[in-house]
C-alpha cells in the first residue's frame, strides 16, 4: 500500500508542477500504479534506503534516484531498477 | 561491504512474506493507475535544487498527533516535519504490521532521510534542503480522500515552498 501511497502522491506534485522521483520496493505494484519517475529497490518492506546506521549506502540510493530526475532520456511512467554496489 | 551482518530483514520485498489475510487481500485489490502520467521536468542542475522528501512511512514529529489506525481505508492525512527536524524527534505510528519497523525505528533516516538530504547538500550534490518536509502513513486502500484531498493539499505546500524535486519513499 506504501508504493501505491507514493506513487499517487507523486503524480498530484508533478500536477502541480515539480518533478519527482519514487522510490518502490515492489515492481508490480509500481508497473500497476506508474508514478512518474521510480526508481526500484532490491530491499525488504522497511528498508527502503538499504540499510539502517548505513549513511554512504543510504545516499548511495537516493543519489540514483535523484540522478533520475536529470536523465533527458526518461519518459512519463519511468521506472528504473537500482542495483546495490 | 561490512563485515559483520546485524540482524534485521534482508533481501528484496515479496508479497509472499506478508500475512495470508493481506495476500487475499491484495488479490483482489485493484491499484489505482496514474492515467495519463503526469510529467514536469527538472528546470535547473541537481546542485541547484531546493529538494523536499515525502515519506509514507507514518512517522510523526513527537508531540504532534499521531495517524488514526481506526480509519478505514486508511487515515490520508499529512504532518509537516520543519527541516530543522531531528530524526529523534520523529516517532513511528505507522499501523501496518505488514513490514519489520525495528530498522526504521532504529535510524528514521532509513525512511524520512531528511539528515541523508541535508549531507548532500553540504556535499555540493543538491542545492539546499526544502524548508518543509511531508509524512504520511501510507497504508491507505481507500484512495479517494487522498486523491482529491490530501496529496493536493501537500502538494501545494511545496509548491510554495518553491521546491524544484521531490524524493519519495515508501515503507
Amino acid at each position: 500500500m506504501c508504493n501505491q501511497t507514493v506513487g499517487l502522491i507523486a503524480a498530484e506534485i508533478e500536477r502541480q508542477g515539480i518533478p519527482t522521483v519514487a522510490i518502490q520496493l515492489l515492481r508490480s505494484v509500481a508497473e500497476a500504479v506508474k508514478p512518474p519517475r521510480a526508481l526500484w529497490v532490491p530491499f525488504a518492506h522497511g528498508y527502503p534506503l538499504h540499510k539502517p546506521g548505513e549513511p554512504e549506502l543510504q545516499k548511495a540510493v537516493m543519489r540514483a534516484a535523484l540522478k533520475m530526475a536529470e536523465n533527458e532520456k526518461l519518459e512519463a511512467g519511468a521506472l528504473l531498477d537500482y542495483i546495490p554496489e | 561491504m561490512h563485515g559483520e551482518e546485524p540482524c534485521y530483514t534482508l533481501g528484496m520485498a515479496t508479497t509472499s512474506e506478508l500475512k495470508l489475510s493481506v495476500r487475499l487481500f491484495l488479490k483482489a485489490y485493484r491499484w489505482r493507475t496514474n492515467s495519463p502520467i503526469p510529467w514536469t521536468p527538472l528546470k535547473k542542475p541537481l546542485s541547484d535544487c531546493r529538494v523536499a522528501v515525502v515519506s509514507s512511512a507514518g512517522f510523526v514529529p513527537i508531540g504532534s498527533k499521531k495517524f488514526d489506525e481506526e480509519i478505514r481505508g486508511g487515515d490520508s492525512s499529512f504532518r509537516i516535519v520543519p527541516s530543522n527536524t531531528l530524526p529523534t524527534d520523529l516517532a513511528d505510528s505507522h499501523r501496518s504490521e505488514s513490514f519489520d519497523h525495528t530498522a526504521m525505528e532504529a535510524d528514521p533516516d532509513l525512511a524520512f532521510p531528511l539528515t541523508r538530504i541535508r549531507e548532500l547538500c553540504e556535499e555540493g550534490f543538491l542545492g539546499e534542503v526544502a524548508p518543509r518536509h511531508l509524512s504520511y502513513m501510507g497504508s491507505i486502500t481507500a484512495t479517494g480522500p487522498l486523491i482529491r484531498d490530501s496529496a493536493p493539499a501537500g502538494a501545494a505546500q511545496l509548491v510554495l515552498d518553491e521546491v524544484d524535486l521531490v524524493l519519495l519513499v515508501p515503507v
